[in-house]
Parts: C-alpha cells; structure tokens; sequence
C-alpha cells in the first residue's frame, strides 16, 4: 500500500518517508514473530498437558465460564475494527472520525480488562486458584488453571501495553501531531491485532475445551 | 575504491562531553561505548567468582568456602558470564559500532529503541546485582526445575527476573540489527558483498529475535511457580520438570550460536586483513553462517541425553548435532584457505584470531564427543563438558572479542596502542587458556562431576595445573586494562585506516565524527579486495596492499 500525502515526521537515519515505513513496519513484524515465540512456550505447556493428563486437564476446563469468554472476544473483535477504522480514517485525513475511533478502542479495551475482572473475581469465589482449597483433586486439573492464570494475564498486560500506545496516539491527537504520526497509528494498529489474534486462539484453549459432550 | 572520506564535523567523542550528552546519546558508537563499560564490569565480576572457584578446587578439600557458597559462586560466574557478557559482548559493542559504519549508514535503523536497550540491559544488571546482594542463587545459571521452583532457599526470583528482562534488550538489539541490515544498505552494497562480520550480525540476530522470547516464557513460568504458586513444572499435580528443560534448551543451545557467530565474523575480517587475502570461499562462509543458524535450533535434546527423553529423540538430535558440526568445519576449511599463501602479519589481531582458530576447533571436535550419545552418557555433567564449552566459549568467542577490540580500537578511540604488549597478552591468553582447560578434558573423562566444591584426592594434580593456568590467564585478561588504558592517553593517533585494510570503516576518520561519513560511500566492488581476482600470492609483488603494508 502506498504511503498517503500527509507529511509524516521522520526521524534519523531516513531520508525519506517510504523507507522509514518500510523499515518501521518491517521491524514490528520481527517484533510479533517474537511475541509469537514468547506465547510459543506457554502453549507447548497447555499441548503437553492436554495430551498427557488430559482426563483431568479436560474436567477442570470445563469451570471456565464461556458467557463471559465469548462477550469479551466480542469486545476485542470489535475493539480491532475500530482500531483498523481509526488508522484508515487517519490516513484519509478524516481526523475527527480518527479520534472517535481511538476512544472508542480504549473503551472497549477497557471494558474488556472490567469483564475480565469480573471473571477473576467468579473464579476465586468458585476456588480456581491452584493453591489451597483449590476445587478439583483430579490429576492434571491444576495444570489447566495454572495454564489460565499464566496466559489470560500476560495477556492482560499485552492488552494494557497496547491501551497505553492508543492513549498516546490520542495524546498526540490533543497537540494536533497525530497525522504527522500516522505511522505510529498503523504501528499500534498492527500491535493491537496481534494482541487480537492471540485472544483468538485462546478462546477455544479456554472456554471451549472439555465441553464437547 | 578504497579512498578516504573524511568529514569535517567533529568526531562522535568530541560531540557532548557532559555526562547527560552520553545518557542520552542516539549514536550508534557512543551506545557501543556506554555497553562496554557495562560489559567489562560484568565480565570482571564473573571472573572474579571464577578465581573463587579455582582456588577453592586447588586442594580436595572444600577448604575455603562451603558447599553452599561453592553453588551461589559457579551460578554468579555462569549466569553473569552468559547474559550479562557473551551474549551480549560481540553485538552490543563491535556491533553497535561497526554495523553502520560497514554498510555505509548514518546509523542503525532505530536509534532510540537501541538506546533503550542499553537501560534495559543496565535494569536487568542491577537486578542480577540485587539478586547477588540478596545473597546470590544457588540453582546453577540453568535454573532446572523442580530445584528453583520448590527447593532452592536461595534469590532465584530476582535473578530469574533479572534475566528476563536482559532478554528484550537482546531482543531490541536484534529487530535493529535485522532491519538496519535490510533497509540501511549503501548503494551497491549487495547482500553478496557484505562484510562477514555484518553477515554475522544478521546471522546472530535473527537466532536472537527467534530464542530470546522462549527463554523469556520459560522463566516466566519458573517465576509464576515460585512467587504465585502455580504448579507448573510440579510433577506431583500433572506438570512436567522435563518441560522446563526443553524450552529452556531450545533457547539456550541457540544461544551458543549467538555467542560464537559474533565471534566468527570478528575472526574473519582479521584473518582477511591480516593475510592481504580475499576471504577463501567467500559465499560458503556466508551459506554456513545462515545453516549453522538454522540447525542450531534443532539440536536442543543433546543436553538431555541423560534426561529419560525417548531414545529416538536422542538419536535425531543426535544426528542432527552431527550436521550442525558441518559449516562450522567449513568456516575452519575457509578461514585455514585463506591463510594459504598469503601475506601473514603476525599483529596482536591476528594472534588473537589464530588463537581462536585452533581453540575453536579443539571445542568444536569435543563438541562431536558429546553429540555421540554413548560417549555423552559416559562424560555427562563431568569437567570434560566443562572444558569443552570453555573452548569454544572462552577459547573461541572472548579470543575474538579481544582480536576484534584490538582490531578495532585505533577506529573506535583514534589512538594506537602498544604492539608489543598486546602481542604478549594474546600469547598468554592462548598458554594460559590451554593450561586452564586442557586438564579439565582428562578430569572429566576421568569422572570428575561438574559443580562440587570438593573432589577425591587423585584429581587433584589436574585441578592444580588448572588452577594455575587460570592465574596466567587472569594476567592476560587483566594486561589489555592498562596498555589499552594507556593508549587513550599517551598512544599514538590512528590515521583513518592503520591496517590498510578494505572496508567502509576504515574510509572514514578515526575516531569517525557522528555522522560517519561525509557522503554516502559507494560500493563498486566485492568484500576484501586485498589483490585483484587471480592475483595470487605467486605475483606478490603485483599487489598494491602488500607495497602498502606496514
């Protein structure tokens, strides 16, 4: 896709826009595979577990609570299509549109991190916390809550990191230096997708598992 | 083509001299210089808990510090020397420097991102540092499970931490390195006449995005079973202590790579320079590099032969080590060929390389030992794997650093220092390393266990020719400190290229000015031009490098 007309703001060493985006998308990529990497190791520790106790891993799977797992990837689909908008907007030079789909991301990350709250605090009540007084017996049960805690909350930090990034593209919005920043935008827009996706493959890993009858 | 081009701004040292101008300095060089400093106080205090080790192994007897303080010492010295210095010692301060400079750029494609990954480098030291105060770790620089999850009394959380957050400075080093090399090119600096050594940093990069994260997960997981309970690695609920091993391996053997692949590329520019001679087989140095990158991450199961892993898995990863020994030969083949006929001169570089030369490959073939699983069984956990992974990683990597830091200082500082001495401390290096190591090889075939404060009395004759080695070795660690010190100050100033070497570092100043160049060099011909293509050393005197060399 080519670069807009928008005059962007570049930073040493480029000499020219075309190659600072092309560098500064290039470099996020090699970012996410890294990120990729990183969830990699958790999700050999949940295959490794599902395959090797899995009567017990499947049964304590099943306490999940899917309502609010499927609201929430709602909310985080939603939150993406509203990001990609803000960040075509931008480029098209519809600013104010921009903004409003900026809020309307943080919103929705937000109350993604509120459900999620919620749902923490369900699990406490229900005693899915490995530890003392933990619900099941069955060998193997612990290790998917330890999968669920370990992986919804490196999560939760991803999606915390990424609402930070699109608090200060709105920032920047408040200085009027945003459109200058459109790379920026397109960068936090790809992060934030990454984030995304990654949600996606854990909502069967989490709610949908051990339900099949 | 080898023509001067020097600027007239100022160079990088003259531009700021306030402590503030460095702190938050964008320049790739004074990066490289602000990670040296960090690196060199890492790299004294590892080997300051190896002195420790050495003299308590002097007698039988754990005479001069107990067992408990025997595991915190070899854990001090294996993660303070993997994390905190191999791995990031080539890249972060050659690399840093001399990236840019060789492909013809301004600097490295993110220049703040590689300013933040000095702080987060220096956030991860002190809270390795805290882990030290807090009364240091007792689980070895592997941190295997269920040992540092359930049992160790010891700071396993803030070192574990510590490391973690090394590992993204590791990680924003390589996501610069990789793009800077794809988008920050000279004109016609095709990827076929790149430096080896700017080969090597891609090389190491890409090895550094793709493992780096895996070890983050895994402490990660170490660090929520400690702090929050979560059973994860506990066999006794469903978990698996074998797990831990395999992802922190699947990092860690890679890791061997980021640690000597710098090392190769440093040694290459060296021997090219020093024997006036094109790099012999200039493509299959740079094929070898990018497969001993890939292969490296396949043959993570030979450091658990003995862990009850499926024996077919032994034999692949077995296998499999076997191949990955292929290019590194290759790489001795081509570096020896390129010594053929050429014009040798015996400088404190190239010594230092010759020295890694032979103390690689004496790694290198120990290395095979192990990947023969009977062999390995037999030698687990013994001196004998001890001395083999010193000599690549002792023998191999800190040789080049060292050769490339000589190399490379008249560029860097603009001075000259004295040959002689440096010549000296090379050699010592080289005895004091052999001396050092080579006993370990028979103490371990002979049993002796790694990791004991205390060992029978019939070992001791080698411990105590090892002990004394590593004085000798300390000697020449400590030499560079003060003849290299003294040439900051009384050396004699580097014309822009002292070694009339080939490169587009060597075009500009020395010390170069911030921006490196003052136009954008062009390339117009392949790598190491030291005599025309045919142009052997059967007609030396057609050589226009040799009339010109020193």
């Amino acid at each position: 896709m080519s670069a807009p007309a928008l005059t962007p703001a570049l930073s040493e060493p480029w000499p020219d826009a075309r190659r600072q985006h092309q560098a500064m998308l290039f470099g996020l990529w090699i970012f996410l595979a890294t990120e990729v990497l990183f969830f990699g190791g958790l999700f050999l520790f949940y295959f490794r577990a599902r395959l090797v106790v899995v009567t017990g891993f499947e049964a304590a799977a099943s306490a999940s609570n899917p309502w609010l797992g499927t609201a929430n990837t709602v909310v985080l689909l939603t939150s993406s299509l509203t990001m990609a908008m803000a960040e075509r907007a931008l480029r098209a030079g519809w600013r104010g549109f921009a903004r409003r789909c900026l809020i309307a991301t943080t919103a929705l990350g937000l109350v993604f991190l509120v459900v999620k709250g919620f749902e923490y605090h369900g699990d406490i009540v229900d005693h899915l916390v490995p530890g003392p007084g933990f619900r099941f017996t069955a060998h193997g049960a612990v290790e998917f809550w330890c999968f669920y805690w370990a992986v919804t909350v490196v999560h939760a930090v991803h999606l915390t990191i990424g609402i930070g990034l699109v608090l200060r593209l709105l920032w920047l919005d408040r200085r009027r230096q945003l459109e200058p920043h459109w790379m920026a935008a397109e960068l936090t827009a790809v992060y934030w997708h990454l984030v995304d996706v990654v949600w996606v493959v854990l909502y069967p890993l989490l709610y949908l598992v051990g339900r099949g009858g | 083509m080898n023509e001067p081009n020097h600027p007239a701004e100022p160079s990088y040292l003259a531009n700021g001299t306030t402590l503030r101008s460095w702190l938050t300095t964008t320049d790739h060089k004074r990066i490289a210089i602000l990670y040296a400093i960090g690196i060199t106080f890492f790299f004294f205090l590892g080997g300051a808990a190896a002195t420790v080790i050495r003299i308590e192994l002097f007698t039988p007897k754990g005479d001069f510090v107990s067992a408990d303080a025997y595991n915190r010492l070899f854990t001090l010295h294996g993660t303070v020397m993997v994390w905190f210095f191999l791995v990031p010692a080539i890249p972060t301060t050659l690399g840093n420097f001399l990236l840019p400079l060789m492909i013809g750029a301004k600097d490295v494609a993110f220049p703040r991102l590689n300013l933040l990954s000095w702080y987060i480098y220096l956030g991860g030291g002190l809270l390795t540092v805290a882990a030290l105060l807090a009364g240091g770790v007792d689980t070895g620089w592997t941190f295997y499970t269920p040992f540092s999850t359930i049992y160790s009394n010891s700071a396993v959380l803030l070192a574990a931490l510590g490391i973690f957050v090394v590992g993204f400075s590791s990680i924003a080093t390589g996501v610069n390195f990789i793009t800077t090399v794809h988008m920050l090119r000279t004109s016609g600096m095709h990827w076929m006449r790149l430096p080896l050594f700017v080969w090597a940093m891609y090389a190491t990069s890409l090895v550094m995005v793709l493992a780096t994260p895996v070890l983050a997960m895994s402490l990660l997981l170490v660090i929520a079973e400690r702090a929050f309970g979560l059973p994860i690695f506990d066999s006794r609920s469903g978990g698996d202590p074998l797990l831990f091993q395999h992802l922190f391996w699947f990092y860690s053997h890679p890791a061997v790579y980021i640690m000597v692949l710098p090392a190769m590329g440093v040694v290459s520019e060296i021997i090219a320079c020093e024997a006036r001679r094109r790099v012999f087989g200039y493509q299959a140095m740079v094929y070898a590099m990018m497969v001993i990158a890939v292969i490296g991450f396949m043959v993570w199961g030979h450091h658990m032969f003995v862990s009850g892993q499926s024996p077919y898995a032994s034999m692949v990863f077995s296998f499999l080590s076997f191949v990955v020994a292929v290019p590194s030969a290759i790489k001795v083949f081509n570096w020896t060929g390129t010594l053929y006929r050429g014009q040798i001169r015996f400088s404190a570089p190239m010594l230092y390389a010759l020295g890694f030369l032979g103390l690689f490959t004496l790694g290198g073939i120990t290395g095979l030992f192990l990947a023969a699983i009977p062999i390995d069984v037999h030698v687990t956990d013994t001196y004998f794997v001890i001395a083999h992974f010193h000599y690549i990683m002792v023998g191999g990597t800190v040789s080049a650093f060292f050769g490339g830091l000589h190399f490379w200082w008249p560029k860097i500082t603009g001075r000259l220092y004295s040959e002689t001495f440096a010549r000296f401390a090379a050699v010592t290096m080289f005895f004091g390393f052999n001396f050092t190591f080579f006993p370990q090889f028979i103490l371990g075939y002979l049993g002796m266990p790694r990791r004991y404060h205390a060992y029978p009395p019939e070992f001791q004759l080698w411990n105590v020719m090892s002990s004394s080695g590593a004085v000798v070795l300390a000697i020449a660690y400590l030499m560079p400190l003060g003849y290299l010190g003294w040439s900051l100050v009384w050396g004699a100033r580097a014309s822009g290229n002292p070694h009339d070497a080939t490169g587009l570092e060597w075009r500009t100043a020395s010390p170069p000015p911030t921006g490196n160049f003052a136009v954008a060099p062009t390339v117009t011909d392949e790598a190491y031009a030291y005599h025309e293509h045919g142009d052997t050393a059967d007609h030396p005197e057609a050589s226009p490098a040799r009339v010109q060399g020193r």
